[in-house]
């Protein structure tokens, strides 16, 4: 035989050149289930990308792995991006994924859309939970970026509203792929130490990617959880996340945010002049009104002519007094009429009147006798006449017959 | 500087008071004493207003800076 052999090395470089220098293989999108997924410690990630016939090896450096809004696991669907070569030393084939995302253009949004049914029926988008934004926050905590239009914008609304406004910034990232742990930080730290009278949560718009951090369960959670009220900020106008669902309030664009959270001082300051107003007239009226009625009694006759009323009460008096005296009169002059004709009456029946007509009265020792029963021959009566006594001695005695 | 009533209850307070005031049944010693507290009261929202002090401040890492949109 006079071939030459050549070594596996050879071989190998020779499959790799051919496959490095095929333009098809250096850009491929495809799709597949992940399985046997493992997260070097180095931060590359090695899987197996299949369908049911067939598989192929996979490899994402650290350097593109980085760029990832998901966790890629065992079983997910994806659509890989990235090239075909081969790996030397072992000699195998592969796909180096420089991008990946989950297979499906509406996954992401199903996400959102599930994420959401589940929180509102856990609640978590209540009214009653819904916290009242205090009148006027002393301090107004933000979380965002310390860079960009949203900070500068509350910063500009809030200090035009209010000069003396303290706003609290505790810088976050707003996307990319765990932005959510470092914005729910920021909610507890403020919490924690009360930092703010109310939070503004915000972020200008992007794509569902860009704002998927706020779409994050456990910032709902956190959100929900939170003693201080959250304004969030997030999107502009139509883009909802779940984090404006559960925050207590919504704002459509930071400044707005920024609006509802600082109150304008010269309002406040009006609103309460208006009080001392109210105040000042109310009381004026009321001593008004006392002033008028004090003239209203003033003005009354027994004030003005104190002795009227005495006057008149005299003449009552002196009326009465007439009246009485006549009335006295009266009832003494029946009474004098009445007594005369009594005497008359008495006068008649005077046992002096009957001895003078003829009668006498005779007593023993001083005692009326009515019936000659109570004398006893031999008895010394006394006979009273109109003009003197005779004492005489019983010699007889006799009875009427039928007494 | 920090003062011992809330915002929200002091205005609603003033609220109360100025109806209070506006019914006509308080005698005239009770209209005097409700006159003498809103004005009280409402000098300390304003004071409250005055004494708020600006402030732009950052923190990071549990450490607060002055914070200047400028300086980026």
């Amino acid at each position: 035989m006079d071939i030459k052999p050549i070594t596996v090395e050879e071989l190998n470089k020779y499959i790799k050149n051919k496959i490095d220098g095929d333009e098809f293989l250096n850009n491929v999108y495809v799709k597949g289930e992940i399985s046997n997924f493992k997260l070097h410690y180095t931060g590359h990630m090695y899987f197996t990308l299949k369908d049911e016939k067939s598989l192929i090896k996979c490899i994402m450096f650290k350097s593109y792995a980085g760029y990832l809004n998901f966790t890629p696991k065992d079983g997910m669907k994806v659509c890989v991006l990235g090239s075909v070569s081969v790996f030397e030393r072992d000699g195998v084939y592969q796909i180096y994924v420089k991008a990946m995302k989950e297979d499906g253009i509406g996954s992401l949004y199903e996400k959102y859309e599930k994420l959401k049914s589940k929180l509102e029926e856990e609640g978590l988008f209540n009214k009653e939970h819904k916290k009242k934004i205090p009148m006027f926050p002393e301090t107004i905590g933000v979380l965002t970026s310390s860079t960009g239009a949203v900070i500068r914008d509350i910063i500009n609304v809030g200090t035009r509203r209010n000069p003396n406004v303290h706003i609290r910034l505790i810088p976050v990232p707003v996307q990319g792929p765990g932005a959510e742990k470092d914005i729910i930080r920021g909610i507890k730290e403020f919490n924690e130490k009360k930092l703010a009278d109310v939070i503004i949560l915000g972020r200008g718009g992007g794509s569902l990617e860009d704002l998927w951090p706020f779409n994050e369960e456990s910032l709902a959670y956190a959100i929900y959880e939170s003693e201080i009220p959250i304004i969030s900020a997030v999107g502009h106008e139509t883009d909802f996340t779940i984090a404006d669902f559960v925050a207590d309030l919504r704002a459509p664009t930071p400044s707005a945010a920024a609006e509802l959270a600082v109150p304008n001082i010269e309002d406040v300051k009006y609103t309460i002049s208006t009080y001392e107003n109210r105040y000042k007239t109310s009381l004026k009226r009321k001593i008004q009104l006392m002033n008028l009625r004090y003239e209203k009694c003033m003005a009354r006759r027994v004030f003005k002519e104190p002795m009227q009323k005495i006057n008149e009460k005299y003449i009552l008096i002196d009326n009465l007094v007439k009246k009485l005296n006549s009335n006295i009169n009266n009832v003494l002059n029946k009474a004098k009429l009445k007594l005369s004709q009594n005497a008359t009456k008495i006068d008649a029946l005077s046992p002096m009147k009957i001895i003078a007509r003829g009668y006498t009265i005779s007593e023993i020792n001083g005692k009326i006798i009515k019936t000659a029963h109570e004398i006893n021959v031999g008895d010394t009566i006394e006979l009273k006449y109109i003009d003197g006594n005779v004492k005489a001695n019983v010699m007889e005695k006799t009875k009427n017959e039928n007494k | 500087m920090k003062e011992e009533i809330n915002f929200e209850d002091a205005m609603e307070k003033l609220e109360k008071i100025a109806d209070e005031l506006e019914s006509e049944d308080l005698s005239l010693d009770e209209s005097v004493k409700k006159f003498e507290d809103g004005m009280e009261l409402s000098k300390k929202c304003n004071e409250i207003l005055q004494n708020a002090e600006k402030k732009i401040t950052v923190l990071i890492n549990g450490e607060e800076k002055d914070f200047s949109v400028d300086n980026e």
